[in-house]
């Protein structure tokens, strides 16, 4: 696998720093699950916060802060539940993304968009929302454009659009600037995991109509 | 404050190694001379390892000392009230005793994890969201980590904050205002200020041995 489209530095560093909506991290974390390049370049983002940090202003500690937290660890400190054990990955799927789909593949709840294409919406915090999408080869997503970002990472398949490729691995960063009518390549049915910041804008009038129902 | 630190190296190093056999008479020597702000990343990973390896309550205490103050004021600037910020900071204290087992220092310095320990903590804290993180790499902690590779992953962070100081004053404040969390993430992507070039080419270093350890 060789992934062309990575993760850009602001939103590296927007992740890094713990900015983003959960379901553009859930993207992101899906992305660097795959993709070392990624995660070596988040690891210097993080040593920026930690320099940062290194540098911040000091706040003093109330008298006997010291003793009152190694009395917490002493005691086993009841305040930290314990980790949830975490998932591993399931074929195409990273294990982040095996955490919101709660399983493999076949645990995925599709609801049919038309034209053979599906989509399963993931539970996430609702300031963006993050969803699987099934596009059968050789179909295409309706033709649409952007209120704010829409990140769409390739899982199986691949798809073109106006602009490139982007095949498993690859994230297409998209933004008001960009139309466009993503379509899978033949061979085989394409899946993606896409997450938006605001609805899409469907440049066709039965496609906007379809919109409120489908919350895309 | 930062050339100061640097200037005294040896002295620095020389504070490290009494923690060799730490007592309390070592450490009113090394808080008697003044050194508690001054030393440097890879002698705090030193005694990371030492709470690893034996629950070292002196060299646990140096650390708090150090970086406690710092997470609290980091939390502070990030909108935490003066209360709720003493509490993740001891919490994020406490959870560096706790999961010393996972320090790395060929993969990441000491003020860079507790970082990241302290940015989860804000963000379970202030925003009660959830922040997916990626999949475990296959390579955990490495009981006996190459001494060379470690010590130049914690002087990157020393580096990195000495090129971060060397910033004009406009553009350091929006890094930190990045960090602190007053810049949402389209407020980072369209700030076209960032000097992101600046600071990459100091770390490429650091990200070329990251990349050499995971390929």
């Amino acid at each position: 696998m060789t992934i062309r489209h990575h993760i850009s530095d602001s939103l590296l560093m927007a992740y890094s720093a713990g900015q983003l909506p959960e379901a553009f991290s859930l993207v992101l974390a899906t992305h660097l699950s795959l993709c070392d390049d990624c995660r070596a370049r988040l690891g210097s983002f993080e040593a920026v916060g930690g320099a940062v940090m290194e540098d911040c202003a000091e706040a003093s500690m109330t008298d006997g802060s010291f003793d009152q937290t190694m009395a917490r660890i002493l005691q086993g400190a009841p305040r930290f539940a314990p980790e949830p054990a975490r998932s591993t990955r399931q074929g195409i799927l990273p294990a982040p993304l095996v955490d919101y789909i709660g399983g493999d593949l076949s645990a995925v709840k599709w609801r049919p968009l038309g034209m053979g294409v599906k989509q399963a919406i993931l539970p996430t915090e609702k300031s963006a929302s993050a969803r699987l999408l099934f596009i059968p080869a050789g179909a295409n997503v309706p033709d649409h454009g952007h209120r704010g970002t829409e990140l769409t990472l390739v899982l199986q398949g691949a798809f073109r659009d106006e602009t490139d490729r982007f095949g498993v691995g690859d994230l297409e960063i998209a933004n008001e600037d960009l139309n466009h009518q993503p379509v899978a390549e033949m061979g085989a049915d394409c899946i993606c995991l896409a997450a938006t910041d605001a609805p899409l804008r469907f440049n066709r009038l039965l496609a906007r109509i379809a919109q409120p129902f489908f919350r895309i | 404050m930062l050339d100061a630190g640097y200037a005294k190296k040896s002295d620095a190093t020389h504070a490290a190694q009494l923690y060799v056999a730490p007592d309390s008479d070592a450490m009113h020597r090394r808080e008697g001379s003044g050194l508690t702000t001054e030393t440097k990343q890879d002698d705090w990973a030193a005694l990371v390892l030492r709470v690893r390896d034996h629950k070292d309550r002196a060299a646990f205490e140096a650390l708090f000392r150090h970086f406690a103050p710092r997470i609290k004021g980091f939390l502070m600037k990030s909108g935490a009230s003066a209360g709720l910020a003493e509490e993740c900071a001891q919490d994020v204290m406490a959870t560096l005793w706790q999961k010393a087992h996972l320090f790395d220092p060929a993969r990441a310095s000491v003020a860079t994890w507790v970082f990241t320990i302290a940015r989860n903590k804000r963000i379970d804290a202030l925003r009660k969201a959830r922040r997916p993180e990626p999949e475990d790499l296959p390579w955990g902690a490495e009981a006996e980590p190459d001494q060379q590779e470690a010590l130049e992953m914690q002087q990157d962070t020393d580096r990195l904050g000495e090129a971060l100081a060397l910033l004009p004053e406009k553009q350091r404040a929006l890094i930190e205002k990045a960090y602190f969390g007053d810049l949402s993430h389209s407020e980072i992507a369209a700030e076209t200020g960032l000097p992101l070039g600046t600071i990459k080419s100091r770390i490429r270093l650091a990200l070329e041995r990251l990349r050499h350890k995971m390929t």
